[in-house]
């Protein structure tokens, strides 16, 4: 069964690659990325308020780990086996150390269309995985320079706010305290919004990932080889890391298998943003052009099924 | 009728990631005001299409008299041309209330 996520995505690639006038206007853009947050958000929180795990901040802090290890590990493998520059690794590590909501999202699409459950406190998980990633790269590209040039770069002191209360954390966040404060009941009024036409919005947003990712195609060529197999190869080990933190934090199948996809994902959003202010002589075309162009498209093809499989075989209920 | 003056008209065009601190060097120039609008454009940094976060860029218009100009480009050129998608100019143009224009 094809997935119409995966066919809207497919359609902005072709749309972008056959140079098609189509273009979605940045204003829809950005009220379909706060619906979808927001959506996210209220759909763990209604089923929150039900059954709140007691082990939550057990799992709150293996998540922020799980954050912290990735990018050290992409860290080490652009430095010593891609032997790139200490900015560019850094900047790089940021973004697949970081995470994808909208991966997330079709993650979610697809356990839910094969009727499979998760952990409602995920949104809570994406929220806190997105901000290590980022101060981890931001401090990788310091360790290497004087404290003296700093005059155009931003500390991390900004960079861990602008990521608290960026636009992401606060509607999931938000989105998750207000579902469970609301409840089921309170947000049946908004559930044909939120709940119903969440898969449609989604697709909406994914046509314009896919004329975006169609893009980066061209600048695929200037990453050069490595960082596209890197972009490759990534999301299968990073998600098999992701599915062992999984394990280690007692999620369900569903839990698993989103924990892998997380994991397995990269920032295309809060990390460029992060990276330009605290690291701007790093090359903003590279990480851009093999986490749009290689890393979300595998993820989305066949990363996630993929992943779902492995938290099968894990939770043993293959 | 009111008299005409000379004042400089500065425009900064750079990524959105720059705005907070093309703001912030406003303020320290001494530039008494600005107006901001969301371009489109490309350039040396490749196109940049306005579609999503990464891509999307900021004019920012300056009326101010030459002594803030000269500060203002200064410190942007010095901080931010390296490194960020950033162009700037500078022209003259004719105001009615130059008080208002510092």
């Amino acid at each position: 069964m094809i997935d119409p996520v995966v066919l809207f995505f497919l359609l902005g690639v072709f749309a972008r690659v056959l140079r098609s006038d189509l273009r979605v206007p940045e204003p829809l853009y950005d009220a379909l990325s706060i619906y979808l947050l927001v959506a996210l958000g209220l759909k763990g929180g209604a089923e929150l308020s039900s059954a709140l795990a007691p082990s939550l901040a057990g799992q709150a802090l293996l998540a922020v780990a799980m954050g912290c290890v990735l990018p050290l590990l992409a860290f080490a493998l652009l430095r010593h086996l891609g032997r790139l520059d200490r900015s560019n690794a850094a900047a790089i590590a940021a973004h697949y150390g970081s995470v994808s909501v909208v991966t997330f999202a079709a993650g979610l699409t697809y356990l839910s269309s094969r009727g499979i459950a998760s952990e409602p406190t995920m949104p809570l998980f994406v929220a806190l995985l997105e901000v290590p990633g980022l101060l981890v790269g931001v401090m990788l590209a310091r360790m290497g320079r004087g404290r003296s040039d700093g005059a155009a770069r931003v500390g991390l002191g900004p960079i861990l706010r602008d990521a608290l209360v960026g636009k992401s954390v606060v509607l999931l966040i938000g989105g998750l305290l207000a579902g469970a404060l609301l409840g089921p009941d309170g947000l049946a009024p908004v559930k044909p919004f939120f709940g119903d036409l969440f898969k449609g919005a989604l697709c909406l947003f994914m046509l314009e990932l896919g004329l975006i990712a169609g893009g980066q195609l061209g600048a695929l060529r200037q990453a050069g080889p490595f960082l596209a197999a890197f972009a490759l190869l990534v999301p299968p080990v990073f998600g098999a890391i992701g599915a062992g933190f999984g394990w280690l934090m007692g999620l369900s199948h569903g839990g698993i298998a989103l924990m892998a996809t997380l994991a397995a994902s990269a920032s295309y959003i809060a990390a460029p943003a992060a990276m330009r202010m605290s690291v701007p002589e790093a090359n903003p075309a590279l990480s851009i052009s093999i986490v749009l162009g290689v890393t979300f498209p595998f993820n989305l093809l066949a990363g996630i099924p993929l992943y779902e499989r492995m938290a099968a075989r894990i939770a043993g209920s293959a | 009728m009111t008299g005409l003056h000379v004042r400089k008209l500065v425009t900064v065009v750079c990524e959105t990631s720059l705005e907070r601190r093309v703001l912030e060097t406003l303020r320290e120039a001494g530039a008494s005001g600005y107006t901001m609008s969301d371009v489109r454009g490309g350039g040396a940094r490749g196109e940049r299409g306005g579609d999503w976060e990464g891509g999307r860029s900021v004019e920012i218009k300056v009326l101010c008299d030459e002594g803030t100009a000269q500060r203002l480009v200064d410190a942007l050129i010095d901080r931010y041309s390296a490194d960020y998608a950033l162009a700037l100019w500078v022209a003259d143009v004719t105001v009615a209330r130059p008080s208002k224009f510092t």
